[in-house]
């Protein structure tokens, strides 16, 4: 490839990125930064003030600083359900793959209903009240494993057919349990989807909002999301601190992403030397 | 941790050791069975006694299939199935297209490789409320940036939202935005798994950039495609919250997706009814979608 | 079950919060530790921030902690899920009339009938939060009005009066747009703001049809076989016809719709008179310049208000402290009370608790809101206080009347069907 192409593939990419991309973010910004009454005709324009501070201080403070609280919350949360979530989905995953039962179908049908059916909130309830889980925030992690448990699960079915069986057939020979041979040999050579999936669930849970709202309530087991809520109302909504909030909600789960894509980007390489 | 999966074989092998036990057991399964059978098929699969009943969330009573036919009255129930299908099969082919070319660039030996990848994966972290919020604003039929771009090219636009034969295509394509990211990145793992040797041979070979990607990267990365599809089109079904987000299913009902039928039923306190919809909704996704997944898995033995 | 005497929400029945027990247990020697449960709106945090405070520093030893839910169809359920799995707060904030009758009142609420603080609650109130022969909740803010918020510069400047029929009205809309202001703000980005000209129109209604609510409940009247009901779906469609609507109604918002009205931009917005402290908070500088005035029918002899109730503070019969949760009660409704409410939100409307007055200085649209309420037989009360009945597809059908998608006599039809679907899910008698 000439570097003449190359730099022109890039241009055409950053500028189409930008376009589609970046100028919705933009405007999120933008509205962050305005005062409450050029934020609320929600167009296109520059901050005639500039009130970033004030903004930023009344969206951390609003409510006892409940978005602390939150983030804490919210952090316990997605750490405590991604571990549970990539090690149980996996085991699932691997599995069901390899192995030929006649139960497979019939898993495959459950995992996919996870995906297809609503829970039911209720009858959730009243179940967690029995299990004396409701209102906890492990209660929560348990919730969260259940309900995206599924998706992992298909993720990682599909997946694990990339690893040739020979890897574990060789494990086999030289005597490693089945734990071992998980644990040391699959789930390592799993890390690219690992990635996917604690990339993506961990967005997916750190922005859940309906099930905390149900399972979860008090003011002490506030999650992220639902601070949104202090500044929109069915009658009223402070744009501009309302999208200050999404912004400062996005940022922890931004620094994930940038952490897990750098190891992504290191798995291509190492990919390449070793061809 | 280190990059490399180069010592499979090192794992210290225990002296005794049952060989007689299959090296992937069946208790692998129980942990997950557990969680998600207790917490979520034990609820929600006997929750569907309560389709059959008027429940008020206070009090229940038996009121057979009532719920069933009250469900096949609704008088926007057609056009609501309509958009559905519309809205997945469009969100879906345009999420494969679009992840798939996007992985490819962004798994090639461009510049910004890793910004770019953060841009396009940024509006998965965004709130789905503020992604509403922002596109409704650009969307506005006068005031919106997407007109007024459209106005300095000398073209009127139309309302995008308030067109009511428009306003589902219109948040298909938001629902395009905010999920190619993921599409993408599950893209990128399939391709990322592709070993690079193939790709040296058929260097050697000569093979263009294009047969690369046809007779390699696009059947070596089925796993990945048989999960984009899987995945965003039972997402496509069953998702609402974009559309409640930007139209609540407007104007008028124009924009209803079956799913958001059944929501406005819910809020309504229509509790029984609204069960009726999920099992209604669910038939018609499992019909749809299971097939699809049997397809997509049977090919998979091909290879 | 045992309850111990910490927040019951955050130990929610047999669920014991680990986490909660040890910060729960430390506070706790003598002070009584209530939860409130409350809407999201900014008028309704602030003024029960003032409520809690007043009544905190009148008794030391009970501590209030405020929760917010969102409002809507959202808030409904988390309200119902939370009484129906015996999670609720020890007291709470939710709607009076036909919303307040789903929750089963009988079933999970604390009845007050024998409260004596009742006595000081107006009995137009009382009805409103009524079920079973037993009273559930004291109001908290005023009653409003539903009608039209018009712009009084526009009207001085145009020399216009106040109409008092509805073609006086169209009337005065065509001077309006001959001028070139917008005529009719109308903002179906909300759907809700959509409904006004229907749910406003039902004092005309009812002074042609006086026992039209009790045979609506009943099955028997109909929106679109009732010629007087269906007044409201038509104007909606004629107003839309005469292209008096601004160019955007289809996107803007309510804040567009309240911004358009404030500064002069349009002259009516057929809305709810709680607006008006929204507009105090958005646009102080123009607050003098909104007025309002009842939605007028065909009858000039007859003109008056379709009035709303406030929401009340219920007591759930999940409560550990009930008398605790009852000395609130008894602040809300007093005149301390509502004296808190004014300073944190202002007056916008009439007090609804005996003794209140309102401060002399209210913002124009109140103050044109109030001789309605002192004279004889000038306001009724809106359907939903006087009938269970009400669907919930009208914000959907009203936004199709007025954007002409749908005829108003279709769309009256189809609201019958809806409610008849509404009232069979909720078992009402005879449907």
């Amino acid at each position: 490839m000439t570097l003449v192409r190359r730099y022109g593939l890039t241009v055409a990419a950053l500028i189409g990125a930008g376009f589609v991309f970046v100028v919705p973010f933009l405007f999120i910004v933008l509205t962050a930064v305005k005062d409450r009454t050029q934020a609320a005709q929600l167009d296109f324009t520059w901050p005639t003030s500039f009130p970033l501070w004030e903004n930023f201080w009344t969206v951390i403070s609003t409510r006892d600083f409940m978005l602390i609280t939150a983030y804490i919350n919210s952090t316990i949360l997605t750490v405590g359900s991604i571990t549970l979530l990539v090690i149980l989905a996996a085991m699932v995953g691997y599995v069901r793959q390899r192995r030929k039962a006649w139960w497979n179908g019939l898993v495959d049908f459950l995992v996919l209903a996870g995906l297809m059916m609503p829970p039911a909130v209720v009858p959730t309830i009243w179940l967690l009240q029995q299990l004396g889980l409701f209102a906890t925030l492990h209660g929560m992690i348990f919730i969260e494993v259940a309900y995206n448990i599924s998706f992992c699960i298909i993720l990682y079915r599909a997946f694990v057919a990339t690893i040739p069986r020979e890897m574990d057939e060789a494990a086999i020979i030289d005597g490693a349990r089945p734990m071992d041979i998980f644990f040391r040999v699959i789930l390592p050579m799993l890390k690219p989807v690992t990635i996917t999936v604690i990339v993506v669930q961990s967005v997916a849970i750190f922005n859940d909002f309906v099930n905390p709202l149900y399972y979860l309530p008090g003011n002490d087991n506030v999650t992220v999301q639902l601070t949104l809520y202090n500044f929109q109302s069915q009658f009223n909504t402070s744009y501009n601190l309302l999208f200050m909030n999404i912004l400062l909600v996005t940022i922890p789960p931004l620094i994930v992403f940038l952490f897990f894509n750098r190891q992504i980007v290191a798995g291509m390489t190492s990919g390449a030397v070793k061809g | 941790m280190t990059t490399t999966v180069s010592t499979p074989i090192a794992v210290p092998a225990k002296p005794r050791h049952r060989r007689r036990s299959s090296p992937y057991p069946t208790w692998f399964l129980l942990p997950a069975a557990i969680v998600y059978g207790i917490l979520f098929l034990i609820p929600t699969f006997a929750s569907l006694y309560f389709s059959l009943t008027r429940w008020t969330l206070f009090n229940s009573s038996f009121i057979g299939l009532d719920n069933f036919v009250a469900f096949f009255e609704e008088p926007f129930l057609i056009q609501g199935v309509v958009n559905t299908i519309i809205f997945a099969l469009l969100t879906c082919a345009l999420k494969v297209v679009f992840g798939l070319g996007l992985a490819v660039l962004l798994t090639s030996q461009i510049h910004a490789r890793g910004l770019l990848r953060s841009v396009v994966f940024f509006p998965v972290l965004v709130s789905t409320v503020g992604v509403g919020i922002a596109f409704t604003a650009m969307m506005h039929p006068t005031d919106g940036i997407i007109n007024a771009g459209l106005g300095l090219l000398g073209i009127k636009g139309p309302g995008w939202l308030t067109n009511p034969s428009l306003a589902i295509y219109s948040v298909a394509f938001v629902e395009v935005w905010r999920g190619v990211g993921l599409a993408t990145v599950i893209f990128i793992a399939g391709i990322v798994s592709i070993p690079q040797d193939y790709y040296e041979a058929a260097r050697i070979d000569g093979a263009t950039g294009w047969e690369r990607f046809v007779y390699i990267t696009l059947p070596l990365s089925r796993p990945a495609m048989v999960t984009v599809v899987i995945l965003s089109f039972i997402h496509g079904l069953r998702n609402f919250e974009l559309v409640w987000a930007m139209t609540r299913g407007g104007p008028g009902f124009a924009s209803d997706v079956l799913a958001s039928v059944i929501y406005k039923q819910y809020q309504a306190g229509f509790y029984g009814l609204s069960t009726a919809g999920n099992v209604v909704l669910f038939v018609l996704i499992a019909a749809m979608a299971v097939p699809l997944y049997l397809y997509l898995n049977r090919k998979e033995g091909h290879q | 079950m045992t309850r111990s005497n910490f927040p019951a929400v955050l130990l929610g029945g047999t669920a014991v919060g680990l986490l909660a027990l040890g910060a729960g247990a430390a506070s706790a020697q003598d002070t009584v530790n209530l939860t409130l449960l409350i809407d999201n709106s900014a008028d309704t945090v602030a003024l029960t921030e003032q409520l809690v405070a007043d009544f905190e520093a009148r008794n030391p030893n009970i501590d209030i902690e405020i929760e917010t839910r969102p409002g809507g169809g959202e808030g409904d359920n988390i309200v119902k899920t939370r009484l129906a799995t015996g999670q609720m707060t020890d007291i709470f904030l939710y709607n009076s009339g036909s919303l307040l009758q789903a929750l089963a009142p009988s079933q999970t609420l604390v009845p007050l009938t024998d409260q004596p603080f009742l006595d000081r609650v107006l009995d137009s109130f009382e009805s409103t939060v009524t079920s079973g022969g037993d009273v559930y909740g004291v109001p908290v803010q005023t009653a409003m009005g539903g009608g039209i918020l018009y712009n009084r510069d526009i009207y001085e400047e145009l020399d216009l009066e106040i109409p008092m029929t509805w073609d006086a009205f169209m009337a005065n809309n065509a001077t309006i747009a001959e001028a070139g202001y917008v005529p009719v703000i109308q903002t179906y980005r909300d759907t809700w703001t959509s409904q006004l000209f229907v749910l406003a129109d039902f004092y005309n209604v009812l002074a042609e049809e006086p026992d039209f609510a009790e045979r609506y409940t009943a099955n028997e009247a109909k929106y679109a076989t009732s010629d007087a009901a269906l007044e409201g779906f038509r104007h909606l469609a004629e107003v839309h016809e005469a292209g008096y609507m601004n160019e955007d109604f289809g996107a803007a918002t309510y804040d567009d719709g309240l911004r358009m009205l404030s500064t002069g931009e349009g002259a009516h917005y057929p809305m709810l008179t709680f607006a008006i402290a929204a507009i105090e908070a958005t646009y102080p500088e123009n607050l003098d310049s909104v007025g309002f005035f009842a939605q007028p029918g065909s009858d000039p002899e007859i003109n008056g208000l379709t009035t709303w109730m406030p929401a009340a503070l219920y007591v759930p019969k999940t409560t550990s402290h009930p008398e605790e949760a009852m000395a609130f009660l008894d602040f809300v409704a007093s005149v301390d009370g509502c004296n808190a409410i004014t300073e944190a939100v202002g007056a916008t409307g009439p007090y609804l608790v005996e003794g209140c007055d309102l401060p002399s200085d209210v913002p124009a649209a109140t103050a044109d809101m109030l001789p309605y309420f002192e004279e004889d037989g000038r306001t009724a009360p809106a359907l939903e206080f006087l009938s269970p009945v009400k669907g919930p597809t009208l914000e959907q059908l009203t936004v199709e009347v007025g954007s002409g998608i749908r005829s108003p006599e279709d769309a009256a039809a189809l609201y019958d069907q809806d409610v008849e679907r509404q009232a069979q899910q909720l078992g009402l008698e005879g449907w």
